[in-house]
C-alpha cells in the first residue's frame, strides 16, 4: 500500500511534508527488494544534503544501497531509533521507521517528487 | 523450532594439560636471553585450546560431515564455478619439491619450481592470447585491482592516469570495488533489454577521461557480448584500455580468445576455472595476463626465459607498478593449476568450456518452463532464471533456495546479478553427469510445484539439515568473530 499523504522518487524514497521540514524515509516495497536492514548510515544534524546526490548507505543482508536525498537543504534530525534497531524501516517503513529530517532549502524541488499514483506506476501496484 | 549447538568448537573441548604432541625439553635460548623487553612478553595464558589430535580430527571431520561441499553434492553456485578438484591436483602440490620449497631459497635452487611458473604462464597466455603475465594476484579481486594499477601506470606513463572506468549494470560487485580502490570512479551503464551492453550508452559515457573498460564476457547473465568487437573498438578509439574479469573465462577456453578480441588485459581465477579448491578450501589465484604494450607495468618479478630457455625472475622492471604480495603468489594454486591443464591438454581445455555450455544449457531447457527466465538470449556455461513467477503464492528465491538443502542440493548464487529480481544464478559446471543435472532440475520443479501447492512448507525450510534456517539480520548485526581470549597481553 501507497500512503496517499506522501511524495516519492524514482529511487524509492519517500517525502513527508510538514511546514518547510520534510521526514524522509525508504518506501514498504524498496525495504522488501532490500531485505532485513541490518545498519543504517546517514549525513549528521546539520550537514547539507542535495536531492539526488548520495547521503547515507543502508545495509541490507541481501546488497548495501546508497539513500539519496530526496530534496535539498540541512539535516535537522536523524532518526536515532534506528541505530539499535535499523529493522523498523523493514516493520514500519512510513512510520518509526523514518529516517531523517530535512529543512528544505528550495520548495521548488518538490515539482520533482512523484505523487502516490506515480509512485504505484513505478513499482507496478 | 530454535536451532541448536550440534557441534561445540575446539575452544569448548579444550582440555587443560592435553596434548596432541610430546615437545622434547626446550634446548634453544628462552626469549628473555634476546634482550625482549619485558612489556612485549606474553605473561597470561596463549588461549588456544588444549586437545588431542584425534579430538581435533573427529571435531573436523563432523564439522564436514555436517557441510554441504561439491565432495559430497551438486554445487551449482553461478559465477563461482564449484566444479570438483581433481585429487591428482592434491598429489601434485603435496610433493616435497613443490611443497617444502622455501620461498626465500636462491631462484638457482629452485628450478623445478621456476621452470612450471613459467610453464603454466605459457599456457594460460596461449589460453588468453596475451603476451605476459603476472602469477601473483592472490584472487580474482586481487587480479582486477593489479589490472586497474597496471592500467593506470600505462596512463600516467603517457601523460594523462584519466579518471573513470565504465562497467556494465550487470558487473560482479568487486568490479566497482576495485575501480574505487585504484583510484578511478566507476561509472555504470544500463543493460539492453536482453541483457548485453548498450553500444549507444556505451558511447555516451566514453571519453578521453576512461580509463578503461572492464567487461566480464561471458557476462554474469551468461551471455556471449555479440558487439563485443565494436565495444572494444570503440573504447580504443578514446585510447581507454579493456579488461576481461575472468571469472566466467571457463566458458570460452579453446574456442575464443579474450587477446584475439581485443581485450587488454585479462584476469583468471585459477580457483574457478582451473579447478583449485575454493570457498574455504584453499586459497584463490588470479594471475592476470595482459598485451604487450602493459607488460612493463605489471608487478615484479615476472617469470621469463633468458637465451638459453631458462626460466628466471626479471626485476629489472623500471615501469613496474611494484609488488602485489609478499612473494611469488600462491605458489601450490598453480601446481594445482598446472597439472589440470597438463592431464587435460589443448583438446580436452576446449572440451571443458564445451560441456560446460552444454550442461548449462541441458538444465536450463528442463527448467524454463517453472521458473520465468528474464533474460532469452541462448547462455553459455551459467543462467539466470528467477522465482518471481511464484511471487503470488508468498515465495522468494530464498524460499527455493532453503528447500533445495532439503533436497540434497546446494542452490544457486541468489539475487545477482541485480538486474534480475529474485535471481537464481545456476552453473552446473563441466564436471557433473547428466543424472546429476537430471536430479537437479527434478528438484527444482519438485519445489515449483510445492510452492503452488503448499506454500508453507517452502517458507518453513530447511528442516532436514543440521541448523535450519538462520536469522540473517541478527547474524549481520550481532557480529561475534572470534572465541573471547583470556588473560590477553
Amino acid at each position: 500500500m501507497v500512503p496517499k499523504d506522501l511524495l516519492f522518487t524514482n529511487e524509492h524514497e519517500w517525502v513527508r511534508l510538514e511546514g518547510d521540514i520534510a521526514t524522509i524515509g525508504i518506501t514498504k516495497y524498496a525495504a522488501g527488494e532490500l531485505g532485513d536492514v541490518v545498519f543504517v548510515e546517514l549525513s549528521g544534524v546539520g550537514e547539507a544534503v542535495a536531492q539526488g546526490e548520495g547521503m547515507g548507505t543502508i545495509e541490507a543482508v541481501k546488497a548495501v544501497s546508497d539513500m539519496f536525498a530526496p530534496i535539498s537543504g540541512e539535516v535537522v534530525e536523524v532518526n536515532e531509533a534506528l541505530e539499535g534497531s535499523p529493522e523498523l524501516i523493514n516493520k514500519d517503513p512510513y512510520g518509526d521507521g523514518w529516517m531523517a529530517k530535512i529543512k528544505i532549502s528550495d520548495k521548488g524541488e518538490l515539482g520533482n517528487l512523484l505523487s502516490p499514483e506515480k509512485y504505484k506506476e513505478l513499482i507496478g501496484e | 523450532m530454535p536451532n541448536k549447538i550440534i557441534e561445540t568448537t575446539l575452544f569448548e573441548k579444550s582440555i587443560e594439560g592435553l596434548s596432541g604432541a610430546s615437545l622434547p625439553p626446550q634446548d634453544v635460548p628462552s626469549a628473555e636471553t634476546f634482550g625482549i623487553p619485558d612489556k612485549l612478553l606474553r605473561k597470561g595464558k596463549i588461549g588456544l585450546p588444549e586437545l588431542a589430535e584425534v579430538q581435533v580430527m573427529r571435531h573436523y571431520s563432523r564439522l564436514a560431515a555436517l557441510n554441504h561441499h561439491v565432495e559430497k553434492g551438486f554445487y551449482p553456485l553461478g559465477s563461482c564455478t564449484m566444479k570438483y578438484n581433481p585429487k591428482v591436483n592434491e598429489d601434485a602440490a603435496a610433493m616435497p619439491g613443490f611443497a617444502l620449497t622455501h620461498p626465500l631459497v636462491p631462484p638457482e635452487l629452485a628450478e623445478g619450481a621456476l621452470e612450471l611458473m613459467a610453464q603454466l604462464g605459457e599456457m594460460l597466455c596461449e589460453i588468453t592470447g596475451h603476451d605476459a603475465i603476472t602469477l601473483q594476484p592472490a584472487a580474482g579481486a586481487h587480479g582486477e585491482l593489479t589490472g586497474l594499477l597496471t592500467i593506470r601506470a600505462y596512463h600516467e606513463k603517457n601523460g594523462y592516469a584519466r579518471k573513470n572506468v565504465i562497467i556494465p549494470d550487470s558487473a560482479h560487485g568487486t568490479n566497482p570495488a576495485s575501480i574505487v580502490f585504484a583510484g578511478y570512479e566507476p561509472i555504470e551503464i544500463k543493460s539492453l533489454e536482453n541483457g548485453l551492453i548498450d553500444i549507444e550508452a556505451l558511447k555516451a559515457a566514453l571519453s578521453e577521461d576512461t580509463a578503461a573498460l572492464m567487461i566480464t564476457n561471458p557476462n554474469t547473465l551468461g551471455l556471449f557480448e555479440r558487439q563485443i568487437k565494436e565495444v572494444i573498438e570503440l573504447a580504443h578509439a578514446v585510447g581507454a584500455q579493456v579488461y576481461m574479469d575472468g571469472a566466467n573465462l571457463n566458458a570460452l577456453m579453446g574456442i575464443v580468445r579474450p587477446g584475439d578480441l581485443g581485450f587488454d588485459v585479462a584476469h583468471i581465477n585459477l580457483h574457478k576455472t582451473f579447478s583449485t579448491p575454493h570457498g574455504g578450501g584453499g586459497p584463490g589465484s588470479g594471475p592476470l595476463s595482459v598485451a604487450e604494450h602493459l607488460a612493463p607495468f605489471l608487478p615484479t618479478p615476472i617469470v621469463l626465459r633468458n637465451e638459453n630457455g631458462d626460466a628466471y625472475f626479471d626485476f629489472d622492471r623500471p615501469d613496474s607498478i611494484g609488488k602485489m604480495q609478499g612473494f611469488y603468489g600462491n605458489f601450490l594454486v598453480m601446481v594445482k593449476a598446472w597439472i589440470y591443464l597438463r592431464m587435460l591438454g589443448a583438446e580436452g581445455v576446449r572440451e571443458v568450456s564445451e560441456w560446460a555450455i552444454l550442461n548449462a544449457n541441458y538444465l536450463l531447457s528442463k527448467l524454463v518452463d517453472h521458473y520465468n527466465l528474464e533474460y532469452k538470449l541462448t547462455p553459455m556455461h551459467e543462467f539466470v532464471i528467477d522465482s518471481t513467477n511464484l511471487k503470488d503464492f508468498g515465495i522468494k528465491n530464498i524460499d527455493v533456495a532453503k528447500s533445495l538443502l532439503d533436497r540434497g542440493f546446494h542452490a544457486p548464487t541468489m539475487s545477482f546479478p541485480l538486474i534480475v529480481h529474485d535471481a537464481l544464478m545456476t552453473e552446473p559446471t563441466e564436471t557433473e553427469s547428466k543424472a546429476s543435472l537430471d536430479a537437479f532440475a527434478e528438484a527444482m520443479i519438485d519445489i515449483a510445484r510445492e510452492a503452488r501447492e503448499n506454500p508453507e512448507a517452502l517458507h518453513r525450510a530447511p528442516v532436514k539439515t543440521p541448523i535450519g534456517r538462520l536469522d540473517e539480520a541478527k547474524a549481520a548485526k550481532l557480529r561475534i568473530l572470534r572465541w573471547p581470549i583470556p588473560n590477553e597481553i
